[in-house]
């Protein structure tokens, strides 16, 4: 019994994990249309940023926040207006496609040729040491990722549907046409958007790097199971994603326990491919695309 | 108040619209009529900054607006009610309305503006809470209408608001331009319901192969030989 609620405890942390990486990558969807391949780049981006910013300055990794997510989302807001914004008007949708995927090469390369193949180890200050919650034990890091989870899904929701620029992003998802008749600036809505969902896989850097070495590949490692989690959270749900996260997160360390460590990803992907012959609008259909983003 | 000057306008390498000038003084009801595919939606894209035309100038008092983007000419005052509603779907009633007041003039005042629309439109006070998408068409046309007036317009510009409606729901359409423009709203109103509309409109145009063919006061239309055979039937 012990051991079923460590494996299923285990499984929500790694939900929490991927549930924090995808959140960005669905806003990005949602709103702009646009999957960012680059995305997996910029969390490797943001976690380089914590490591300098921790090591140099001697600062707890978390305290990096309030630098790297300004920069993580003005990085986002760029990427929008220098790249996609002006393929937006092409006849092919596939050239925003090469696009992201063109600077996530770029970008991969940049960190080789910044730091070398090396992996750089951001300080744990005590992110590592476990804790335990009744019968069973977790990383510290772990939880705050969890916790941090929740707490993005529900700043965002409150954001979308209560606030004035929210309730203009949302309409823009909906009907741009209509949102435009409506006197909102569209292309600076995508901006924010794309700023906003690179803010937030900025934050997942800022808490990653402490439990996980950085290196220039890190990004590709994490945002395979990303896009697995958003398609199946249906794409664009913020809520979904984060649900999404959780039976992934679950089922891995379920495998991992039952079927053996090397077969995780098999078992994790196959169910991904069932799911989405049987389920194609993702594991919650339309209804709970809760953000009623699209 | 907005001025239409030698307007040449389309998509793409067509061009639909020619050598298209109308003009529209403050406070009254004007109508653009004519056949499927004449050019009256592209006329009413173009005014609102969503088509750039490519001769022609358009000034709304006395401001030229031909080049501006769609978000900066309804900053200035110039809202369209679109063809086929185009409401956001997944969004409450409510929230259609309020993104009516996104603008920054339309801010103020919100909630008086809500009350008078609702007193217009007792159906949508009664649908509120629901998502835009669950409603009836003839709702979803009010709630357009509604959508438009939180808006706080300087001009409305309606794209065939009767399309698809029953009978009685196409009088109480009309009845709401009226009441819209008799509190001083300048109204442009698009319709295939010629008969109607020029009982309600001041002055119209008729737009044949994207040029005006005809200009003249509402009743002249009315009693105009090539109106009744064309476009009344008669
Ligand atoms: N997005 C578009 N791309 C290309 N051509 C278009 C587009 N929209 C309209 N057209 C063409 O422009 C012409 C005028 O269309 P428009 O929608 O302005 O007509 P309309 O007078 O509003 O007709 P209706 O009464 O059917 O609404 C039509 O021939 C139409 O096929
Ligand atoms: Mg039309």
């Amino acid at each position: 019994m012990t051991t079923f609620l460590q494996i299923i405890t285990n499984g929500l942390m790694l939900g929490g994990l991927f549930a924090i990486v995808a959140i960005g990558l669905t806003l990005i969807f949602g709103i702009v249309k646009v999957v960012n391949f680059a995305h997996g780049e910029f969390l490797m981006v943001g976690m380089f940023l914590t490591w300098m910013i921790t090591t140099r300055m001697g600062l707890h990794p978390f305290a990096s926040v309030i630098l790297v997510v300004p920069a993580m989302f003005v990085l986002g807001a760029l990427t929008q207006r220098l790249l996609i914004q002006p393929l937006m008007g092409a006849e092919d949708d596939h050239v925003q496609i090469f696009a992201t995927v063109g600077l996530s090469t770029a970008l991969m390369n940049l960190a080789l040729l910044t730091y070398g193949a090396d992996i750089a180890n951001t300080p744990t200050f005590g992110l590592r040491a476990p804790i335990e919650l009744g019968p069973v034990r977790i990383l510290t890091g772990q939880l705050y990722i969890f916790l941090a989870a929740i707490a993005l899904v529900i700043a965002l929701q409150l954001f979308l549907k209560n606030s004035q620029t929210g309730r203009a992003i949302r309409a823009v998802a909906q009907h741009r046409v209509a949102a435009e008749l409506m006197g909102v600036n569209v292309p600076r809505i995508y901006i924010l958007s794309f700023g906003l969902g690179a803010a937030c896989v900025g934050l997942a850097a800022v808490l990653i790097a402490p439990l996980y070495p950085t290196s220039s590949n890190i990004g590709t490692y994490f945002v395979l199971t990303a896009f697995v989690v958003v398609v199946l959270g249906g794409l664009g749900s913020i809520p979904g994603a984060f649900f999404g996260a959780m039976v992934i997160g679950i089922v891995d360390s379920a495998a991992g326990y039952y079927i053996g460590s090397g077969l995780r990803e098999a078992v994790v992907f196959g169910l991904f491919l069932v799911i989405l012959i049987l389920r194609p609008s993702g594991l919650f259909g339309k209804r709970m695309t809760l953000s009623h983003l699209s | 108040m907005l001025t239409l000057k030698n307007i040449d306008a389309g998509y793409g390498p067509t061009t639909i619209l020619q050598d298209v000038s109308l003009d529209v003084k403050a406070g009254e009801i004007v109508t653009i009529v004519g056949a499927n595919g004449a050019g009256k939606t592209t006329t009413l894209r173009t005014i609102v900054g969503q088509i750039l035309p490519r001769r022609g100038k358009i000034t709304f008092q006395g401001e030229d607006i031909t080049r501006l983007h769609a978000h900066d000419v309804v900053d200035r005052g110039i809202i369209l009610v679109p063809e086929g509603r185009q409401l956001f779907p997944d969004m409450t009633v409510r929230e259609n309305l309020q993104m009516g007041t996104y603008r920054k003039s339309a801010r103020s005042d919100q909630e008086s503006r809500l009350e008078e629309v609702l007193t217009l439109f007792p159906r949508v006070r009664e649908r509120l809470d629901q998502n835009a998408a669950s409603l009836s068409g003839g709702e979803q046309q009010m709630v357009a209408i509604a959508r438009g007036m939180m808006a706080k317009p300087t001009l409305l510009m309606f794209d065939e608001p009767s399309l698809g409606l029953a009978p009685i729901i196409v009088s109480q359409v009309f009845d709401v331009v009226r009441q819209i423009a008799a509190t001083g709203t300048t109204v442009l109103i698009v319709e295939q319901n010629v008969f109607t509309t020029l009982k309600v409109a001041d002055r119209g145009y008729v737009l044949e192969n994207g040029s005006i063919v005809l200009a003249d006061t509402a009743p002249a239309l009315l009693k105009n030989d090539h109106i009744r055979r064309a476009y009344l039937g008669i």
